[in-house]
């Protein structure tokens, strides 16, 4: 049983939080947010040498092979430092080329930190359910044109790729047809407007109108992308968890420095019953969101195979082999959905309570733009409303098969 | 959480399953999974079935017949027992005194009690709060005064103790006096062993709200005790019942009894139907269930981070198991409630104390669960109220 970095992440953790200290404050941030370019090629650079974008990248496409908890000890440092950088899009767009096992050359660009990538999932009328599809894909002379509206497409104007979801055949929110491309965002029939979140990112719309990609464009195979949408959705909602995490605790930790230091009555009103309560209380939401970030962590590491439903099972032989092994891997994405879902709602419940509560103690400051209070309070709730917020993730645990056994 | 745990520990699991599917007695599991009314040989046959393993003391040192397990096997024992079904083992004896004892207690005292706790020979009950004294513990006024006589040096009891559970089976209780007024209320308290059958000692029984017989008021008037039944020092007892607090342990959270009642709130709600469906395909209900289930996944967690260190006590964090264990409890028989709907109204005392074989309104699952809500409001109050763990919380982990 372990829940603790081992000593090569937390020094990558260390160096992680070194760096911010340094190079990423909030006055630099500041400027960052409030910039043309949305991102910082500087800041970027050193999260490049940090070994931060070949992290996740397996080893033989030049990458550290690093999983769910490595990434865990990363995000965690992210969020405490509210780090703006289109780092999230990258790694989660670079889970669904190592899924799709056919794109080692953009994976090497990526680990490489040539490379940003974007997820162009959601569109207007999706809401939380990235299943809900209406952008197309056609095949065209060998290739696919692609037709779709893409909304709110986190750092998809500062990404060079963009993983697109679309649907070659049925309709709905199933995953008939489901077909994953990466697509250069400067492909012809690509538009994209970017725009500021009120978190400090950025995002765009972005349309492809008639965008004509080859088939090695295509993650997974076409037609049968649902299963890597749905991993990669759950490695980026971990992801996630993992950032809130360190929001979180720096939110919790300038809180708690606050009510030691600010003054009424004649004394911190840290002294007070009414404050003391609502800070344990708050306590108690940080440890059960940091337990639920962590299994979500640990069970994403257990449960990530390769492409998804393709586990080997060198001990068996034909179709027997084949069942099992499918079975198995049934299994782990069932274990991987409830508990991602879990971790989700449960960090989402917390973020909402913390972030809610830290401004509250903070009074009037609280809710002006000079502390990184209010700042880390706008983070944390809009990664609620990111990759499904608690009801999308609630409604997903009720629906796997675990919930309805009452063992 | 299987992943969680490393290969010995699940084999460990596997052997503790295998005793309690051979040695629970079916009877017993029943009346624990329906929610009856325990009644004294409950308990004592089944610690002495634990006994006769060598399992009646999980967290004793094996010099005074503990099984010498891991925190995280102890953790796996209590979880298995609470999922089987099985009465609780009482704290009082085994958790409360007995590890006072061992810190404090003469030689006499740990070779005289400590097997007697161990087999259940001695019932043991807590006499801490009074009337005046509840959450401020430590304002409690019940005085000894120490005497001499042919008979030896002794104390007078007087005064009274009150909310002791299940009193009037006991045969000892351990008890706070006061044994000094004249210094700060916390120094001039001691640590007594008072055997219940003393003359001047009564016990009254309190009716609650479930009309349950559990806890009790208890007098004494004028009570001899003898000098040799002072544990450690007098004048020294608020020290060793803090040293107790300090030793509270992952079983605060309860998580194994919330894993077997949330199963049964899950039958519960696959069996009875709304418009048609079971309700808990009720998207209302469904989402209350899940909540709650995925609260408990949190605090499961959670303990198991505890344990992860290495450690049996988490110190000032048990302050939090607490808080969210019975927040928890108190959640899922309100659910309970809420599934068996109208059918949780009929109240049968006979059914629930074993007197009669079905409930009268015809819901064998359904008569208990009103009772076992209200009855477990106790929760957030006994213990140290949840508001008082919230202090200690802010004040010793958050230094406020």
């Amino acid at each position: 049983m372990h829940f603790e970095l081992n000593q090569e992440q937390q020094q990558l953790a260390d160096a992680i939080r070194r760096w911010i200290g340094r190079d990423y404050g909030f006055e630099t941030r500041r400027a960052i947010v409030h910039g043309d370019a949305g991102m910082s090629p500087d800041a970027w650079a050193t999260m490049v040498e940090l070994g931060l974008t070949a992290l996740p990248v397996p080893e033989e496409h030049g990458g550290f092979g690093g999983d769910a908890v490595a990434m865990f000890a990363v995000m965690q440092e992210l969020g405490r430092g509210l780090v703006v950088e289109p780092y999230m899009a990258t790694v989660m767009g670079a889970e669904f080329l190592r899924l799709g096992g056919a794109h080692g050359a953009l994976l090497e660009r990526v680990a490489g930190g040539e490379l940003i990538l974007a997820c162009a999932l959601g569109e207007r009328g999706s809401r939380h359910d990235a299943f809900d599809i209406a952008a197309r894909a056609e095949a065209v002379d060998g290739g696919y044109r692609l037709r779709g509206d893409k909304r709110v497409v986190l750092h998809g104007a500062q990404a060079d790729v963009l993983i697109a979801s679309a649907r070659l055949a049925g309709d709905g929110h199933g995953t008939d047809g489901v077909t994953l491309f990466a697509v250069p965002a400067a492909s012809a029939g690509v538009s994209v407007t970017g725009y500021r979140t009120l978190d400090g990112l950025r995002a765009a719309n972005v349309v492809f109108d008639g965008v004509a990609v080859g088939p090695d464009a295509v993650i997974g195979g076409a037609g049968e992308g649902g299963a890597i949408l749905d991993a990669a959705l759950d490695y980026g909602a971990g992801l996630l968890c993992a950032e809130a995490l360190g929001a979180m605790q720096a939110l919790f930790d300038a809180t708690l420095g606050y009510l030691k230091t600010r003054q009424q009555f004649g004394a911190p009103i840290g002294k007070f019953q009414a404050l003391q309560h609502r800070m344990a209380d708050m306590a108690i939401h940080l440890e059960q969101a940091r337990s639920m970030a962590w299994l979500a962590a640990l069970t994403l590491a257990r449960t990530r195979g390769g492409e998804p439903g393709g586990d080997g099972d060198a001990g068996r032989s034909g179709g027997d082999a084949r069942a099992h092994a499918d079975a198995s891997a049934n299994a782990n994405s069932v274990l991987r959905r409830r508990v991602v879902s879990a971790a989700k709602y449960r960090v989402g419940l917390a973020a909402r309570f913390i972030g809610q509560g830290a401004v509250q103690l903070h009074g009037g400051m609280g809710v002006t733009d000079e502390l990184p209070a209010s700042h880390y309070f706008k983070r944390l709730s809009l990664i609620e409303q990111t990759l499904g917020d608690m009801d999308h993730h609630l409604e997903r645990f009720i629906a796997q098969p675990g919930f309805r056994e009452a063992a | 959480m299987d992943l969680l745990y490393s290969d010995e520990d699940l084999a460990f699991r596997d052997q503790v399953r295998a005793f309690l599917a051979s040695t629970l007695p079916p009877d017993l599991q029943y009346k624990v999974r329906r929610h009856l009314r325990l009644q004294r040989d409950d308990y004592v046959r089944w610690h002495r079935i634990l006994a006769a393993q060598g399992w009646a003391a999980p967290g004793w040192p094996t010099e005074y017949g503990g099984p010498g397990w891991t925190p995280v096997q102890r953790h796996l024992f209590e979880e298995e027992c609470a999922l089987a079904g099985a009465p609780p083992v009482l704290p009082f004896g085994v958790n409360m005194v007995a590890p006072v004892i061992m810190a404090f207690g003469s030689q006499q005292q740990k070779d005289y009690y400590l097997p007697r706790i161990l087999s259940c020979e001695d019932w043991w009950c807590q006499g801490y709060s009074e009337p005046g004294a509840g959450s401020d513990l430590a304002a409690l006024k019940t005085s000894a005064r120490r005497a001499l006589d042919a008979d030896g040096e002794h104390y007078i009891v007087d005064g009274q103790k009150t909310w002791t559970t299940l009193a009037q089976h006991a045969d000892m209780i351990f008890c706070l006096v006061r044994t000094d007024a004249g210094v700060r209320k916390q120094e001039g308290i001691s640590f007594l062993l008072i055997d219940m059958r003393s003359p001047g000692v009564t016990v009254r029984p309190i009716a609650m709200l479930d009309e349950d017989h559990e806890v009790n008021e208890v007098f004494f008037d004028n009570v001899r005790v003898p000098a040799a039944n002072l544990v450690g020092q007098e004048n020294r007892g608020w020290t060793y019942a803090k040293y107790l607090l300090g030793h509270e342990r992952t079983g605060i959270a309860a998580v194994g009894r919330s894993k077997r009642e949330l199963a049964f709130v899950k039958r519960l709600a696959l069996r009875e139907r709304k418009r048609g469906r079971p309700l808990l395909d009720d998207p209302l209900f469904g989402a209350k269930v899940a909540a709650l289930e995925i609260e408990l996944m949190a605090l499961e967690t959670t303990v198991l981070r505890v344990l992860a260190r290495g450690e049996a006590a988490p110190g000032p964090e048990a302050s939090m198991l607490k808080v969210k264990g019975t927040e928890i409890q108190q959640a899922l028989t309100e659910l309970m409630v809420e599934a068996a709907g109208p059918l949780a109204l009929p109240f049968d005392p006979a059914y629930l104390d074993g007197a009669r074989e079905h409930a009268i309104a015809g819901d064998d699952d359904a008569a208990p669960l009103a009772g076992y809500h209200f009855n477990y409001r106790k929760t957030s109050i006994y213990g140290g109220s949840n508001e008082i763990q919230r202090n200690i919380i802010a004040q010793m982990i958050l230094g406020l």
